[in-house]
């Protein structure tokens, strides 16, 4: 029962960080149904900076929001220079760029600070909320997954209460009618990728702060791929699918992994996919996702 | 007389190497409904997507003397032409009152709500609607609703293509009926592109004839429903 206790928790730490980069995704699949590869590098990118500049001085806090902004600025950068160029209904050249951004940025983390874990600072407090016997309830879970329900209810009041939101939402409904309305197409996409990168920074800097995990170039990889598969069953244009998804593969992962004897512990990424898989089966967009709403 | 809100003068357009109107001319006056006919095929939506920005032209689009061809639809838009394009130009996915706020904005005003009863009185049943996802809408309901998004932009021509389109013969007459009373009570000037020849005449002023990217017929909505060719070929007469 403890273990059991314990194993849910650790659901909900892998979870929430999970969520937090599948929002990120869900926020570009929405207006572009396109999945951005290069979205956890990205990430991870940006809570490099993070870490460079509280290596400098800057508090912790102060670091993640400049990290944050840095994220969301590049992001637009390359919004603007790369993906605008294409036919944004032709995916297979976005998705070889963002492919190719993913090596890209990858490589210049290595270049830059090189291969080897370092530890990341510690956003929240240390140690345990409570601990009963070998069940313990650290303040790093009840943070992170705080983070990440502030966080999507924040995005959903930018995306239902503002204007900005409101034509991001537009676009993602229906493009023609956007741009007859008004609304200038490319500004509000490049505004979706920076808001997406900066939720993703902000991620990856929550997930690093993990006190048992070290921060390096490759360490979004296995993320990258939890956090698709979190995305697509929570349903891929749903923000609070994502949360869902990120519980749901956190859960699969260290929960049934644990307890099915005959799943190897090897298999726990595989497993995460084939319950997408049945997930996709019952219900083709997700948990929460759109289901076309068209009457004819 | 006042020269007109729209001229338009040797309009060509291509899509990829077809050439879909070859030069067309025409105007169209303050508070006027006019009506551009012609088969599939003709130039009809062409014509209306040049107007505002959605494609790349040649020759001359002025809109109160001001040139606005190959300007961006944000732009054409914010210069007060309104555009409902075929099918359904409405966001299924947003509330029918979020489908009106989208219509607004390009507005700074204060005058936004107001607008938006005005569309509820215009359209009751989108006010019984307005908490619903367009999606969810009838066609004649999305219709309704994408013809008031366009009005939100407070337009002084607006463009409609083939807004009877897939509609049953009864609420296609409710439909127009209430586009007259918007060109009376808003002043808004029309360029409607239809096939339904017959009903788009009775509510016209005047009316050209699309024929393979050129204009074979124009003049007054009487005079081209009496028309012998018309009348064969769009009125089923």
């Amino acid at each position: 029962m403890d273990l059991l206790l314990q194993r849910v928790f650790d659901a909900v730490t892998n979870g929430s960080t999970y969520a937090l980069l599948a929002v990120a995704m869900v926020l570009i699949f929405k207006a572009t149904t396109l999945i951005n590869f290069a979205q956890g590098e990205q990430a991870m990118l940006g809570a490099f900076v993070v870490l460079q500049l509280w290596d400098w001085g800057i508090p912790m806090w102060g670091a993640v929001v400049i990290g944050m902004c840095f994220s969301g600025i590049l992001a637009a950068f390359l919004e603007r220079t790369l993906i605008r160029k294409f036919d944004p209904t032709d995916h297979l050249p976005l998705v070889i760029i963002t492919l190719g951004l993913f090596l890209v940025i990858n490589a210049i983390a290595a270049i830059i600070w090189r291969f080897d874990p370092k530890s990341f600072p510690e956003l929240f407090p240390s140690g345990n909320a409570f601990a009963i016997n070998n069940v313990r309830l650290s303040w790093y879970t009840i943070f992170a997954f705080t983070s990440c329900v502030i966080v999507l209810f924040v995005l959903q009041t930018l995306l239902t209460k503002t204007k900005i939101g409101l034509a991001f939402r537009a676009v993602s409904s229906n493009i023609e009618s956007s741009r007859l309305s008004g609304i200038k197409i490319g500004t509000t996409l490049q505004f979706g990728w920076a808001l997406a990168a900066a939720a993703g920074t902000l991620g990856a800097s929550i997930y690093a702060a993990n006190p048992v995990l070290q921060i390096e170039p490759s360490m979004m990889l296995r993320a990258l791929i939890l956090s698709v598969t979190a995305a697509a069953l929570g349903g891929l244009d749903s923000l609070w699918g994502a949360l869902i998804g990120g519980l749901t593969i956190g859960f699969v992962q260290s929960v049934v992994v644990q307890y099915i004897p005959f799943i190897p512990n090897e298999m726990s990424l595989s497993a995460a996919v084939i319950v997408l898989l049945i997930v996709l089966i019952f219900r083709p967009s997700g948990v929460l996702g759109t289901r076309a709403v068209e009457r004819v | 007389m006042r020269p007109p809100i729209l001229r338009v003068e040797g309009l060509k357009a291509t899509y990829g190497p077809v050439q879909v109107l070859s030069g067309i001319d025409f105007s169209v006056y303050h508070q006027e409904i006019v009506v551009v006919l012609g088969a599939n095929g003709a130039g009809k939506t062409t014509t209306l997507r040049s107007i505002s920005g959605m494609i790349e032209t040649r020759g001359l689009i002025e809109f109160k003397q001001e040139e606005i061809g190959n300007l961006r639809p944000s732009d054409i838009v914010r210069r007060g032409i309104a555009h409902v394009p075929q099918g359904r130009g409405t966001f299924p996915e947003l509330t029918v009152q979020e489908n009106l706020r989208v219509g607004a904005f390009i507005r700074v005003d204060k005058d936004v709500n107001t607008d938006i009863d005005a569309c509820y009185q215009n359209y009751p049943v989108l006010y019984e609607r307005r908490t619903q996802m367009a999606g969810s809408l009838s066609g004649g309901e999305q219709q309704m609703l994408a013809v008031s998004r366009a009005l939100m932009s407070r337009p002084q021509l607006l463009l409609m293509d083939e807004p009877s389109l897939g509609l049953a013969p009864k609420i296609v007459e409710d439909l127009f009926e209430r586009f007259v009373v918007i060109n009376r009570d808003y002043g808004t000037t029309m360029l409607i592109v239809e096939q339904n020849a017959q009903l788009a005449l009775s509510i016209a002023n005047r009316g050209y004839v699309l024929e393979s990217g050129s204009i074979s017929v124009q003049g007054t909505a009487e005079n081209l429903a009496q028309n012998d060719a018309i009348r064969r070929a769009y009125l089923g007469a």
